[in-house]
């Protein structure tokens, strides 16, 4: 069925079913492919979005499920000061290798840092242990995080 | 020693205009190229690398092998822009398309790329530059030598005069290209982008989620396919419900494809295209395909432990493949035997990016594909050869990959892709497999067991040591990735040594994974030293210390990588000596409840010797640290890229060690997803601690060698906890009780 989505701010029409994913929806129906496609149940992270500013497995989300929600994608990222320093700081320290689960890694690492913008070392593996990185990057992206961390906690002082 | 040396008299280098003004230069340097990753065949190849210089200045250099991770499109630029003495952020790197007469080999494999590219790649930026000057030279009637280059600018000292490369390059473009043989390539000391730390060149495209990778492909009209295949290896296509699957929603069509029987070509199975590939999917559900299993459906991990088992119990193998003294007379005559039985599983590569392809038949039927390939020449000549076309009309644009670690050097996803879109001309098609489709449609790292002796003598001096190895027999083939080699450490070093081997007839498809053969025989060989250390009353670092006492360095040789430094002990004692020194070994005092374990290992012309801390907590091993010291030869190239891939690699072999295993029932495979197929997470991350002990030896890669020690140095570290010896992987709570 018809339907608008909203993402990054903007309203997207599409027709499709209720239960479609909203990894395709965005892959196949709006061609944005910044989104990856890893494991398709939720075991990877690879497909990881923000609904309402909260980390969510695209590929196990009905786009039914998104009418009054705002999805925030990699595509989006760079919008926001705390996604901008993520980035950033993902580049000064050549985080990846492959780079393929990048953008769910900086999905989820962003909804990290707005809910907690100083999480310490144990916090910041709780939350990023639901994304994969199969040349494991792990280590680059911890410290990436921390260094974003500084602009999470300038924002949330500046609200 | 002279890094001409290493270069074929035949080199030569070609210049030309471009179109714009400006100058193009191509380097053409003929090598003999090996088929594939260790493969036997010798045949000519051309290596070659473009370098374009624009009026206004631009650097422009093709990229001509895959990029999978490894950092290969920005460290091979690296080597011509150091030479050429270029601006770094005024250069612009393209990915070159699939072309063996242009390119030569376009492999990601075998970290080979950094050996062969060594000197070849610094040439052609030498050369440009040799050039560049040149024109100055004669623009302002100087002599070349006088002329100094910096940051792509070409100054006269003796005025203080500057001309930029762009504006020299339309007129060094007339010039003729340098004989390589009398280029003078830089001392290491002037290097200013060798050795810098560079961030990867796609990264910024990256964040920002920029289309870049093969699944990324978006083409005009493009319809998605599912491909259906069956479970059981060797199986083949009974019947399938083509109506179901077309009637449900979005289905554009659905077909049977028959195979060649070859699983790394194509296999029998039903394609699925829909307007999206979640609607081919949902599809593909209703096809309910039958297929005829044949004889492999009773096989089994179970079965081939049971008969591996009394294979290494009996004693008898079918083929001794190196016999150094007289094995039994040691044996015989020893003071004390140690003697083991070791074993590893199936391993899946499960590259993040599930496997895909895009193809587009043209109306001539000429192929265009879209590939993320490690092996795109082999893929390109396949599919030209499956649809009776010559190779020049099956176009494979090379896109990135999200990983590869060895799955993607065999194409099977291609020949697929291929198939379909020749079913549907005129329409671009994108194959996606899913996840489940890659882990059970893999070409698995081959399980191993080994029945291992060592004899020692009085002393506890190894005198013996004989290798039962139970492999398996996967047929023809220029690369076996169930082979053993004669040279495997401690050969060579153990003056009675039998190496021998045993093989079962098995359908379950093998290929290369990160450090092939290596990431299995260092753990058993450096688990079951460490158990003869203990022996002989001493610490494995000491064994294998000895093991090379007054052992010489062994004869190059050429290879497909150019040239390959022969087994130097020198390098096992240094990059020994480094570990023990910065971990601490024998001296550190350890919190309670840690312990540590070591583990030695050369593979793909890296010596590697690494100490992992563990301890135990749950029944699950925890790593603290581990210390890795390694010998690439005197450079680091791009010490960014190059720790990654220690890092990466690190923590690639602790996972496997964990919790890895592909199992093999009813002749399919048993895991599906992550949830079964546990990779390593972030918290699993130890500290990593990589120091390098640079040789005089030209740099080679880093892709594989640091992962095989660091397996063994982890069941060590176990051992020394329980007492217990893990003689089988992946580690169970069982071993840790």
């Amino acid at each position: 069925m018809a339907r608008t989505v909203t993402i990054n701010g903007k309203p997207r029409e599409v027709d499709v079913p209720d239960e479609m994913p909203l990894l395709w929806v965005l892959r196949n129906e709006l061609h944005m492919v910044g989104t990856k496609f890893g494991c398709g149940k939720a075991l990877c992270g690879a497909c990881t979005v923000q609904v309402d500013g909260v980390a969510t497995r695209s590929c196990v989300t009905p786009v039914g499920s998104l009418e009054g929600k705002q999805v925030t994608t990699i595509e989006g990222l760079a919008d926001e000061p705390v996604g901008k320093a993520l980035q950033d700081a993902w580049l000064e320290h050549d985080v990846m290798q492959c780079g393929y689960c990048q953008a769910g890694q900086l999905m989820n690492a962003s909804a990290l840092l707005k809910r907690n913008p100083e999480p310490d070392e144990r916090q910041v593996e709780a939350a990023m242990s639901g994304n994969i990185c199969r040349c494991a990057c792990y280590g680059r992206i911890k410290t990436a995080i921390a260094v974003a961390s500084a602009v999470a906690k300038k924002e949330q002082a500046d609200v | 020693m002279s890094e001409m040396g290493t270069v074929s008299r035949r080199s030569f280098l070609r210049a030309g205009a471009l179109a714009g003004g400006g100058l193009m230069l191509t380097a053409a340097i003929p090598m003999v190229a090996r088929a594939a990753v260790g493969g036997g065949d010798a045949a000519s190849g051309t290596l070659s690398a473009f370098v374009t210089i624009a009026p206004d200045g631009l650097i422009t250099i093709t990229g001509k092998n895959p990029e999978i991770g490894q950092g290969i499109k920005t460290m091979l630029p690296m080597l011509i822009a150091d030479e050429l003495d270029a601006d770094w952020d005024r250069i612009k790197i393209v990915q070159a398309d699939t072309d063996a007469a242009r390119y030569g080999p376009q492999i990601a494999g075998g970290s080979f790329a950094t050996p062969m590219n060594w000197i070849p790649m610094r040439q052609v930026g030498a050369a440009a530059r040799q050039m560049l000057v040149a024109a100055a030279a004669a623009k302002w009637g100087v002599d070349a030598a006088s002329l100094k280059t910096s940051k792509g600018v070409i100054t006269n000292p003796a005025n203080g005069q500057t001309l930029g490369y762009g504006e020299v390059a339309s007129a060094a473009a007339l010039l003729p290209a340098p004989d390589p043989k009398a280029l003078v390539l830089k001392d290491p000391k002037d290097f200013t982008i060798i050795g810098r730390a560079i961030g990867g060149i796609d990264s910024p495209r990256i964040v920002h989620g920029e289309p870049i990778f093969g699944v990324d492909t978006l083409l005009p009209g493009m319809v998605y396919a599912a491909y259906d295949r069956a479970p059981v290896f060797g199986a083949k296509f009974v019947s399938a419900d083509l109506d179901a699957a077309k009637a449900m929603p979005g289905v554009i069509d659905a077909f049977v494809l028959k195979g060649t029987g070859q699983a790394d070509e194509l296999v029998d199975g039903v394609a699925v295209i829909a307007k999206n590939w979640w609607l081919a999917q949902q599809a593909r559900a209703k096809l309910n395909t039958q297929w005829d299993n044949g004889e492999w459906a009773s096989h089994s991990t179970k079965g081939y432990d049971e008969t591996a088992r009394a294979l290494m119990a009996g004693g008898k193998s079918e083929e001794t493949f190196r016999t150094d003294g007289d094995v039994d007379a040691a044996f015989a005559s020893a003071a004390k035997v140690v003697d083991a039985e070791y074993h590893y599983p199936f391993l899946a590569h499960v590259p993040m990016e599930p496997m895909n392809c895009t193809s587009l038949c043209h109306p001539d039927g000429a192929m265009e594909m879209w590939a993320p390939t490690q092996n795109p020449q082999p893929g390109q000549a396949g599919v030209a050869k499956m649809l009776g076309l010559s190779p020049d009309k099956v176009k494979v644009h090379i896109t990135r990959l999200g990983g590869g670690f060895g799955r993607r050097l065999t194409n099977d996803f291609m020949y697929q892709s291929a198939a379909i879109a020749a079913k549907m001309p005129g329409t671009p098609v994108q194959m996606i497999w899913s996840r489940e489709d890659d882990v059970r449609t893999d070409f698995y790292r081959p399980a191993g067991w080994h029945r291992l002796r060592a004899a020692l003598d009085a002393k506890g001096k190894v005198i013996g040591f004989d290798d039962h190895f139970i492999t398996f027999d996967i047929g023809g083939g220029s690369y076996n990735p169930a082979a053993m080699g004669p040279d495997i450490f401690p050969a060579g070093h153990v003056p009675n040594l039998r190496y021998a081997q045993s093989k079962m007839k098995t359908a379950v498809p093998m290929g290369a994974l990160r450090a092939p053969g290596s990431n299995g025989l260092a753990f058993v060989t450096q688990s079951f030293l460490d158990e003869v250390a203990e022996a002989a009353g001493t610490d494995l670092p000491t064994l294998v210390m000895a093991l090379v006492e007054g052992a010489q360095k062994e004869p190059d040789t050429k290879g497909f990588a150019g040239t390959t430094v022969g087994f130097t002990p020198d390098r096992l004692r240094g990059v020994t000596k480094k570990a023990v020194e910065i971990s601490g070994w024998g001296k550190k005092k350890l919190p309670k409840g840690h312990a540590m374990g070591f583990g030695y290992y050369y593979s793909h012309q890296g010596y590697f010797a690494e100490v992992v801390e563990a301890s135990i907590e749950n029944q699950r091993p925890v790593v603290h640290n581990v210390w890795a010291a390694g010998d690439v030869g005197r450079h680091i190239i791009n010490p960014f890229g190059a720790l990654n891939q220690v890092n990466g690699a690190i923590i690639d072999g602790i996972g496997q060690a964990m919790a890895l295993a592909i199992e093999i029932e009813g002749g399919a495979v048993k895991q599906s997803n992550f949830h079964d197929y546990p990779l390593p997470r972030m918290p699993v991350t130890p500290q990593i601690h990589v120091e390098w002990v640079p040789t005089d030896h030209d740099p080679t890669g880093l892709g594989e060698p640091a992962l095989p020690p660091v397996i063994p140095a982890l069941v060590n570290a176990l051992h020394k906890l329980t007492g217990k010896r893990i003689r089988s992987l992946p580690i169970r709570p069982e071993d840790l009780a």
